[in-house]
């Protein structure tokens, strides 16, 4: 292999979506030099994909304030999110999007000019009491626009893009200090270490370990994987946000409304399955309610198709004008993704995960922190993280709407002001490399282009999901969750021999993808092993042998180590920055 | 760049921010990806190069693309 060159920047991000975007705003117009690395070109990050909105309780269409925001954020987390960096979040809430709004995002406005709220699942006025309009959105592009008004605000502030570059390691020294990532440029297949002295990792979620999924391709939790080999552990990765109905075999979500239109679902049998499981509210029940019955019927033999994998969503008993008038783009998902007329056919549909709650654990400062010498939250020295890689954690065991979009701005933001002032308090010399800087990375490239008799990384890949759909879904079995543990571990055995026939420099998608996947496995081995282990239901993880939430026993975060699969616990944050704590309750809506 | 390498450049620029578009393109390059002529392959890099939402709007037909010439490239996404 060729030598590794050095590029030395202050900062290096890795990751262009919103986070990474608005971390380097911060960080290039303090005058750092800033290196931003990206698998694809800023704006096609999947924060491009969120539509519904950025929670900040402005006030602008009724009375709203932080600490009602809060008290919904901590609810919604069902008690697993630490109150301080909750507090933090939702106080930070109206700056960032003013700011946002200087940047030049073209916010939905009211007719007086003031930014426009429109209300949200799971927000509320006066703790809990009733609806309260406190998201902001740019029409359903609010995602889009805001990366263009931050990359805009990034050119801009002489941030250097790295585009169609690939992170591959994250370099440590001896006593742990973070140094850099290794990265190869896709176009030339050249490896470089990019040093630093505050490395931010900004790499979204990982969405893709799931067969069925509602994240773009990009999303292999890069970020997650490089971290853990890198010995740090992994923050509650057994919590993910499911939707009930996502075309089986695409993932592209069909909204609620189409069951408030009168659609109907149905098992094998043709059986309107929700009758038994929710008698009153049937096919309208809550989301999680709805899910949950639907991978019982598929996990009972009752569900469709050659794999028994899906329920059908039956739309065919409507008047077509009500589904071609009032559901027109759920018609064409279903025909595009599903081969399927709604008008004449059942939709095939599936639980879909949405959102990972957990990550790599950081402070909401966006340090990274981790248990040493007895202490649970330990800086680590130049290593930070935000948005949907990080868990602050803010989301806690369920996000609440909106709030991902907040995350982004706040966490990024504070961990760029953090590291413009850890930049500053360090000597100007960069430290120096280990002598072993490079050997994680350059045995992983050899190994992967020596491999022979090796397993096919598209087959393996497929492998990893159905495993996890199956075994670590919506709704978790204990037995399906023992077998699933054994079966991943399986799977790692055959990542760690994928061979690549295509040996060429340039553009090697083959070679992308199983490096790719190589992140994937570490982030679906934290999801199995943490999830198997954590014996009751809380938020997004439902288990049918523990359905209860058990606060005297599981009132902890889980951290899952790569070194033999080791899982360690930390408390919840139960404590606020300014307000009183918000006690325990039982989460109902 | 070779051939093999602008193929490699385009599929790569056909992962995508949205998933929709990841499926379609997906779909593209199994069905086309063995056949795809140069003049195409010109097409798809400049229909590559159109913003998500935008892309995506066109290809469900809500609204057309505006350049005559990528009219072509166009209808093949919408047929897979």
């Amino acid at each position: 292999m060729k030598p590794i060159s050095i590029r030395k920047f202050d900062a290096i991000i890795v990751g262009a979506g919103g986070a990474g975007l608005r971390a380097a705003i911060q960080l290039s117009e303090s005058g750092l030099k800033t290196a931003v690395i990206s698998k694809v070109f800023p704006t096609r990050s999947h924060t491009v994909a969120a539509q519904g909105g950025v929670a900040a309780a402005l006030g602008n269409s009724e009375e709203d304030n932080w600490q009602w925001h809060m008290y919904d954020t901590v609810k919604g987390s069902d008690w697993l999110g630490d109150q301080d960096a909750i507090e933090f979040m939702c106080r930070k809430a109206n700056e960032v999007v003013v700011e946002l709004e200087h940047y030049g995002m073209p916010f939905d406005r009211l007719d007086n000019g003031k930014i426009y709220q429109r209300p949200f699942g799971g927000h509320m006025s006066n703790f809990g009491e009733k609806p309260v309009r406190r998201a902001c959105a740019a029409a359903d592009r609010t995602g889009h626009a805001m990366l263009h008004a931050m990359y805009q605000r990034n050119v801009r502030a002489n941030t250097q893009f790295f585009v169609e570059w690939m992170a591959l390691d994250l370099v440590r020294d001896g006593a742990g200090q973070v140094l850099g990532v290794t990265a190869m440029e896709m176009e030339t297949g050249e490896v470089v270490m990019f040093q630093a002295k505050a490395t931010l990792f900004a790499t979204g979620g990982a969405g893709r370990i799931f067969y069925s999924s509602t994240n773009a391709f990009i999303n292999t939790g890069d970020g997650l994987g490089m971290a853990a080999r890198a010995g740090i552990p992994l923050e509650d990765m057994e919590f993910w946000q499911f939707h009930p109905t996502g075309v089986a075999g695409a993932g592209v979500l069909i909204t609620e409304g189409v069951r408030g239109e009168g659609g109907i679902l149905r098992n094998s049998s043709g059986e309107r399955f929700m009758e038994r499981y929710a008698p009153n509210a049937k096919d309208l029940a809550s989301r999680d309610v709805v899910s949950r019955a639907m991978a019982t019927e598929i996990k009972e033999g009752r569900g469709c198709g050659p794999h028994k994998d899906y329920v059908q969503l039956d739309l065919t008993h409507l008047d077509p004008k009500t589904v071609m008038q009032r559901l027109p783009g759920i018609r064409e998902i279903s025909i595009q993704f599903a081969g399927a007329d709604p008008i004449k056919e059942p939709i095939p549909v599936v639980p879909t995960a949405h959102y990972m709650m957990g990550g790599i654990p950081t402070n909401y400062y966006g340090q990274v922190v981790v248990p040493k010498d007895g202490r649970h939250d330990a800086v680590v020295p130049g290593f930070y993280a935000a948005g949907e890689c990080a868990c602050a954690s803010v989301h806690g065991a369920n996000r609440l709407g909106t709030n991902s979009l907040l995350d982004l701005l706040v966490f990024g933001k504070s961990a760029g002001e953090t590291m413009v002032a850890d930049i500053r308090a360090m000597p100007s010399a960069h430290p120096d490399l280990p002598a072993d800087a490079f050997d994680l990375t350059r045995s992983r490239l050899a190994r992967l282009e020596d491999q022979k008799d090796g397993a096919n990384v598209h087959e393996t890949q497929l492998a990893m999901r159905r495993v996890m759909q199956d075994h670590c879904g919506v709704f978790r079995f204990p037995d399906m969750l023992e077998q699933g543990v054994t079966k991943i571990l399986e799977v790692e055995t055959r990542v760690r021999a994928t061979e690549i026939k295509d040996k060429s420099q340039v553009f090697n998608t083959a070679r992308l993808e199983a490096l790719e996947l190589d992140n994937l496995i570490e982030v679906a081995k934290a999801a199995m092993i943490s999830a198997e282990a954590r014996q009751e239901s809380r938020g997004a993880q439902a288990r049918e042998d523990h359905p209860d939430r058990d606060d005297a026993n599981w009132l902890k975060h889980t951290l899952w180590y790569r070194a033999a699969n080791r899982l360690d616990y930390k408390p919840v944050q139960m404590k606020p920055l300014s307000v009183d704590s918000i006690e325990l309750k039982k989460r109902v809506y | 760049m070779s051939r093999e390498a602008e193929l490699g450049r385009l599929r790569w620029h056909s992962r995508r921010g949205m998933l929709e578009l990841d499926l379609v393109l997906e779909r593209f390059w199994r069905r086309h990806g063995e056949s795809l002529s140069e003049e195409q392959a010109a097409s798809l890099a400049r229909v590559l190069e159109l913003e998500e939402a935008d892309l995506w709007e066109i290809i469900c037909g809500r609204r057309e693309i505006g350049e005559p010439r990528l009219q072509g490239m166009i209808e093949l996404l919408r047929e897979v």
